[in-house]
């Protein structure tokens, strides 16, 4: 068991809050197709330290290191498998990027499902 | 004071070899549950994330009509509620039955701060402008300005309120579970069972505790903040 000392907890504490200013300060500001990627930036880093020392990731054994790795591994299985399905489909307006020339856009009202 | 703990057999349960082992168990044990959550809330992210794609401009003017306000104060509370559990698994480790209390106390409080602002008032003030799917969406006076100003449609407005709501909603039911087990670990406590040098029951429910932070901290740009608020 390792005790880590109070300022060791409080240093994260205002690192998570400094990043939650940021995150919401960078939202009034225009970045075009960035803003989602700025904040979805500062809330893996956010998450990260959170798990790294909070929730003490350094201590645990190797089994439970699997365990974690596999969570999200599956969790790309999920988000990285049905994108590649639907974002094919030229259900979006923009239609399939490589028919975009040939295929009028589909109104967003109807797709076909 | 840790090999002391080791050798206190009285903490070891009888399939264990030794406290280590038994720790070590219960953590694999938590973080196991941890990754069915990951998945369980990685099917409404997934959900969020296509829709958000096919009717962005009706994700964008759902956005503007929640604020974010509310969303930064939820993610402020929630970290001060995760370093007050921090400091209590800490304070568990050191044998504190006082300030382990004190720490429970805290952030049992912010836990049911937290579930008591968003249904009093965030989820009643979007009753109030009729902004629930189901129950009386209709979208009125500046709420419609703000569809039409994004060139959304009424109906896929919904569909983003829909997810606004199950997502925020199996949030803040996991945010009563956690107050459940920490008013089980304030009993717990008082009996004195949290600081004979077993914390392990501090460490699991701030595992879950930290975990259920983390789905906020997602869960707070993907709603209040994409789509932009200049």
């Amino acid at each position: 068991m390792h005790v880590h000392p109070k300022r060791f907890y409080v240093t994260v504490f205002v690192a998570l809050l400094v990043f939650t200013a940021v995150t919401t300060a960078a939202a009034y500001v225009d970045l075009g197709r960035m803003n989602t990627v700025v904040a979805l930036a500062i809330a893996v880093c956010k998450a990260t330290l959170v798990v790294l020392f909070f929730m003490h990731l350094k201590e645990q054994t190797g089994m439970t290191r699997v365990v974690i790795l596999a969570a999200l591994l599956w969790l790309a299985v999920l988000i990285g498998i049905t994108s590649s399905d639907v974002f094919t489909r030229g259900w979006s307006e923009r239609g399939r990027p490589w028919q975009q020339s040939t295929v009028a856009p589909v109104s967003y009202s109807n797709p076909s499902p | 004071m840790s090999a002391e703990a080791h050798h206190d057999a009285a903490l070891v349960a009888h399939q264990f070899d030794d406290f280590e082992q038994q720790k070590n168990a219960d953590s694999l044990g938590m973080w196991l549950f941890l990754a069915t959550e990951v998945l369980f809330f990685g099917g409404l992210f997934c959900g969020y994330s296509l829709y958000r794609n096919l009717y962005f401009e009706a994700f964008t003017a759902g956005s503007h009509l929640i604020k974010v306000g509310y969303g930064a104060f939820y993610t402020a509370l929630l970290i001060c509620s995760s370093l007050t559990m921090a400091l209590g698994v800490r304070a568990a480790q050191l044998r504190k039955q006082m300030s382990l209390n004190v720490y429970l106390v805290l952030t049992l409080i912010m836990g049911a701060a937290f579930v008591f602002i968003k249904l009093r008032y965030e989820w009643y003030g979007d009753y109030l402008e009729h902004l629930v799917p189901g129950v009386n969406f209709a979208p009125r006076g500046e709420a419609l300005e703000v569809i039409s100003r994004f060139h959304a449609t009424v109906p896929h407005v919904a569909l983003f309120f829909i997810f606004y709501f199950c997502m925020t909603g199996v949030h803040a039911l996991h945010m009563v579970v956690g107050v459940g087990l920490l008013a089980t670990l304030l009993i717990k406590n008082k009996l004195g069972e949290l600081t004979k040098g077993n914390y392990n029951w501090v460490e699991i429910v701030g595992l879950y505790w930290h975990f259920v932070d983390i789905v906020w901290i997602f869960l707070f740009p993907l709603l209040y903040l994409i789509g932009g608020r200049y």
